[in-house]
């Protein structure tokens, strides 16, 4: 375990009093470090119905800031729902419906005018299948930040080289950067997605079961990748594959039928968990 | 227990798998059968074509395409008047049709709510569905009064001034004309394009817009940087079913272009198309030198379709090519 890294946010300086009291909401994770990390986003009493159906029950937990949360759960448990919550994706469906609070930073997303595109520029997103654009590996980069800054051709060039090296995509495809980005193979294109998260320079990036169609060697370099993004962002990530979750989190919640049954440092729920349902679902009892 | 699984598998008996086999060749045949008659039939109709043709473009020469005369009484004929008001109508209606086809289409699938979705489908359907003697009868009777009494003077007072396209709408307000027929032809060819541009737009995968939306991408930066892109091949193929439409229309054109053989430099004056010209004039025509006349017309709208179909395939080729896929 890393020596926990003390983070001053300037939001938090900011508003102090709101930042800091809700950092110290009951299911703040049960680690021995707690005290040392401030909380990115706060969930609490999140609900979320599809029409009339309700997926998501009365969430509370509070996201560490530069560290990676897994959540994990059987299929259709509401951890991709909740994911979706993070970024207000849900918005585009007329029905998707999200009540309660979602913090970020002091400041609750769910609330009415919030700018959806300037969140989304914050919380960026790579979903579960590769989505690369039709257009060329360079645009498909260049796309995102254009979107929020007027760069030169130089600086944007080098943005766009700097986020395919962070993505750990750069030495592959250098030669080809204007070849288009829809011909890499399915682990290429999923980095690909990545970069595209972290040009446009978010604070949080959530990732929706990243390597469900990866390969194995994809898959370990995604997880490698995601042990580097952690240092700069705040990473919420759903997986499906538990083994997963233990390699690459530091706190994992636990889901199940759209309840949050246990959330704590991933060491300590996967070794000692503190509720049966954890315990059963991690040593493959059901699910 | 092994044996016994190897021997229990069933052998396929000869004259079950000869049955087989003669299905499968009478079935292969009938499909190669279908598929040639599509040959068979486009050769069938360029060879008459030609046949028919022969005789006018023999004694005309190429100056059957460009001159501008057409006298029965002389038997003297040329295609330019027909030839330029069907690419000038069809031009015209694929820029009208084309914004308003994209404007329904992006609403179908981006911005309209729920409830408004189908009954807007059906009524895009339903106007696909009204037969062109229909559409030919309200321009007619119905558009053309109101556009000459209401809209051709003002269009005419403060367009017509302007200097190079201000010819463009002079003239008397005659309601009728390559103007009122383009227009037409637009509200004609919108359902058929629009209902395209809606399949593919709605095909475009769910999470490739959900990834542009997470960037913080507003609706009509989705649209035009992914969907866009993503769907360009399926709206280049509806536009171009649109365009193939809108050149070979016939009722409803002959209806409201006027009918003149005259060549004119203003939409508001009366023009021809190669499809209303043999509509009026196959009865008309007595002599053979007359008849030949008009399949040649024919022969060239055949030709015409088939450019732009060609065309059509360049471009999609060369989008390809640009994109990357070919390299």
């Amino acid at each position: 375990m890393k020596e926990p890294v003390i983070q001053i946010n300037l939001d938090d300086l900011e508003q102090p009093d709101t930042a800091r009291l809700k950092a110290q909401e009951p299911h703040v994770p049960a680690s021995d470090d707690t005290e040392e990390i401030p909380s990115k986003i706060i969930l609490r009493g999140l609900n979320f119905h599809y029409g009339k159906s309700q997926a998501l029950f009365d969430i509370n937990l509070a996201i560490p800031e530069h560290q990676v949360t897994a959540f994990i759960g059987p299929s259709g448990c509401g951890k991709s729902t909740l994911l979706r919550c993070f970024n207000r994706i849900y918005a585009l469906y007329p029905k998707h419906r999200a009540s309660g609070e979602v913090i970020l930073d002091g400041d609750n997303i769910l609330a009415r005018g919030v700018d959806l595109n300037l969140l989304r520029a914050r919380v960026g997103m790579v979903f579960q299948s590769p989505t690369p654009f039709p257009m060329s590996i360079y645009n498909n980069i260049a796309y995102g930040i254009r979107l929020y800054e007027r760069l030169s051709r130089a600086s944007m060039d080098r943005r766009v080289t700097w986020a395919l090296k962070k993505a750990a995509l750069w030495n592959e495809i250098k030669d080809k950067l204007h070849h288009s980005g829809t011909a890499l193979s399915g682990g290429q294109q999923q980095r690909l997605c990545i970069a595209r998260a972290i040009a446009i320079k978010p604070e949080v990036l959530l990732l929706d079961e990243p390597a469900s169609a990866l390969d194995p060697i994809s898959t370990l370099k995604i997880e490698k990748l995601i042990d580097e993004l952690k240092h700069d962002y705040t990473i919420v990530i759903v997986t499906h594959n538990m083994q997963q979750a233990a390699r690459v989190s530091d706190y994992t919640a636990f889901m199940y039928l759209g309840k949050l049954i246990e959330f704590g440092a991933t060491r300590l729920l996967f070794t000692n968990p503190a509720e049966k349902q954890t315990e059963d679902y991690i040593t493959g009892r059901y699910g | 227990m092994s044996e016994q699984f190897i021997t229990s598998i069933p052998s396929v008996s000869p004259r079950n798998h000869n049955h087989v086999t003669w299905f499968d060749s009478l079935f292969a045949g009938a499909a190669w059968f279908a598929a040639a008659t599509v040959l068979i039939v486009i050769g069938a109709i360029l060879f008459v074509l030609i046949q028919g043709a022969l005789p006018a473009l023999y004694k005309f020469g190429p100056g059957f395409i460009s001159s501008a005369h057409w006298n029965p009484v002389t038997e003297n004929f040329g295609a330019r008047v027909p030839i330029y008001g069907t690419l000038i109508t069809s031009m015209l209606a694929m820029l009208i049709a084309m914004p308003v086809s994209f404007g329904i289409a992006l609403f179908i699938t981006e911005l309209c709510p729920r409830w408004l979705k189908r009954p807007i489908g059906i009524a895009v359907e339903l106007l696909a569905a009204i037969p062109s003697i229909i559409y030919g009868m309200w321009g007619l009777f119905v558009f053309a009064p109101l556009f000459a009494d209401h809209a051709q003077p003002w269009i005419t007072e403060h367009f017509g001034t302007l200097p190079i396209v201000g010819v463009l709408f002079t003239g008397p307000p005659l309601g009728i004309g390559l103007f009122t027929a383009s227009l037409i032809l637009a509200i004609m060819v919108i359902p058929f394009i629009s209902a395209i541009m809606r399949d593919v737009f709605e095909a475009t995968p769910r999470v490739l817009k959900e990834s542009a939306y997470g960037l913080g991408s507003t609706t009509w930066e989705v649209v035009r940087h992914v969907v866009l892109p993503y769907t360009k091949i399926g709206v280049i193929g509806g536009v171009m079913v649109g365009l193939g439409r809108a050149l070979g229309e016939t009722m409803a054109v002959t209806f409201v272009i006027g009918n003149a053989h005259k060549l004119s430099n203003s939409l508001f004056m009366p023009g021809n198309t190669i499809s209303s010209t043999l509509a009026n004039e196959f009865t008309e025509a007595v002599n053979p030198i007359y008849t030949s006349s008009l399949i040649s017309l024919g022969l060239i709208l055949f030709l015409i379709s088939f450019i732009v179909l060609a065309v059509a395939r360049a471009l999609l080729l060369r989008l390809q090519a640009n994109e990357g896929l070919s390299t």
